[in-house]
């Protein structure tokens, strides 16, 4: 019987790859079972349950959400980790660029100390210039 | 202090792995999508006329005393930067990391978005709302190109900055497979891609940030190995001057008590 190759990855971990019979995924739009030679396809997942069927038993993984890709003999899972919503995202970007506009303005205390760092290096860079340049002429 | 760097290194690099698989995959998942023939194609993957502005996400570290890391990052993103403006393409950056904000922001270059204090452990979140400042911008013509720049990983003594460019996606020449053929969408295609390509985006630039913090970890290793390495030269040099001083100062004085002996 032929068999389908499958990996599991999430952005930290890869949780599962191997060979297996048959996939089970919880695609957007219903449940898919995936069997070797399917058609390629490209689906967003919902959270829900992976199954794969191998040889010796049945391994089931947890996605949050992600995207399958399949080719007729290899099957990807792109398990998300971070939880997506929409108003989350955009409550993130907001937070993003607000962060720059502070930065632009020279509000954070931080960024205070590492200027003054910045400026300080060059001081000191200055300095030893300036003590070559006399160790010469003397 | 080059300890603790080498044991941080460690975990860092293991984390730089287990990201690997991610990115490894989702890159090859994108170039057999172009080179299917999709009925649909994503803003992200067409190639745009006149270049106005370029957008570059800049990572880097939070902390110093990594040795040259930033720096070199910074010089040769600065040669970028006079590149482009001599084109008279403007450059929007989003910086990651405390010493590229504070290095940019002398500059006077205009920061679209920051991203701080994110520690040896980033997660994938933190990245988001950073990415989708960039990706809107991007939507919305402000910008014409994203790319992202870092300090790849290469091994423990060297790390190379490198500028990878993200949109538009540059078309692989790898494999080419001559048949028409195209993907079944769910839900439909352009969902679909778009939910993909910012996945792919957030994940290279989550694979930059690791690798970065990666080669922090191994440069301030190095540069503190250094640090130790000179200040023993430097405590070696100065024991020979103190023996010699010490020498001198009893020289000197069993002659003045050889001579006052002798006068009596």
């Amino acid at each position: 019987m032929s068999m389908i190759h499958v990996d599991i990855v999430s952005a930290t971990e890869s949780l599962y790859s191997g060979e297996a019979k048959c996939v089970f995924a919880p695609g957007s739009n219903g449940e898919l079972g995936i069997y070797p030679q399917h058609l390629a396809l490209l689906s967003t997942l919902k959270p829900g349950e992976v199954r794969v069927e191998t040889e010796s038993g049945i391994e089931s993984i947890y996605v949050s959400g992600g995207i399958v890709e399949i080719q007729p003999n290899i099957v990807t899972i792109f398990s998300d980790t971070a939880i997506r919503a929409h108003d989350l995202d955009e409550s993130k970007a907001l937070e993003a660029k607000k962060r720059a506009e502070e930065a632009m303005l020279d509000a954070d205390s931080s960024h205070d100390i590492s200027s003054t760092q910045a400026a300080l290096a060059e001081s000191m860079v200055q300095l030893q210039m300036i003590s070559k340049m006399r160790g010469k002429k003397i | 202090m080059e300890m603790v760097a080498a044991s941080k290194m460690k975990k860092a690099q293991q984390r730089m792995l287990a990201s690997r698989p991610y990115s490894e995959k989702i890159t090859k998942v994108i170039s057999h999508l172009a080179n299917a023939h999709p009925e649909f194609t994503h803003p992200y993957m067409k190639e745009v006329g006149e270049l106005k502005r370029v957008g570059i996400i800049i990572i880097s570290s939070d902390r110093g005393l990594c040795g040259g890391l930033n720096t070199n990052l910074f010089r040769s993103l600065l040669k970028e930067v006079a590149d482009y403006q001599a084109k008279g393409i403007e450059v929007e950056i989003c910086t990651i990391g405390k010493k590229a904000t504070s290095f940019f922001k002398n500059l006077g270059l205009n920061i679209k978005s920051v991203l701080t204090d994110l520690g040896d452990a980033p997660h994938f979140d933190d990245l988001l709302g950073t990415v989708k400042v960039m990706l809107d911008a991007y939507d919305n013509d402000e910008i014409q190109q994203l790319s992202v720049a870092y300090n790849r990983f290469e091994n423990t003594m060297t790390q190379v900055p490198t500028t990878a460019q993200l949109i538009p996606m540059v078309a692989s020449e790898s494999e080419s497979m001559s048949h028409h053929w195209d993907y079944l969408y769910e839900p439909d295609a352009q969902t679909a891609l778009s939910a993909l390509l910012v996945r792919y985006i957030e994940a290279i630039v989550y694979q930059g940030l690791v690798e970065n913090i990666a080669s922090e970890q191994s440069s301030r290793m190095i540069a503190m190995k250094s640090a130790t390495d000179n200040a023993g030269d430097m405590v070696d040099d100065l024991e020979l001057v103190y023996n010699k001083a010490r020498q001198a100062a009893i020289t000197q004085e069993i002659s003045e008590i050889v001579s006052g002996a002798a006068a009596v």
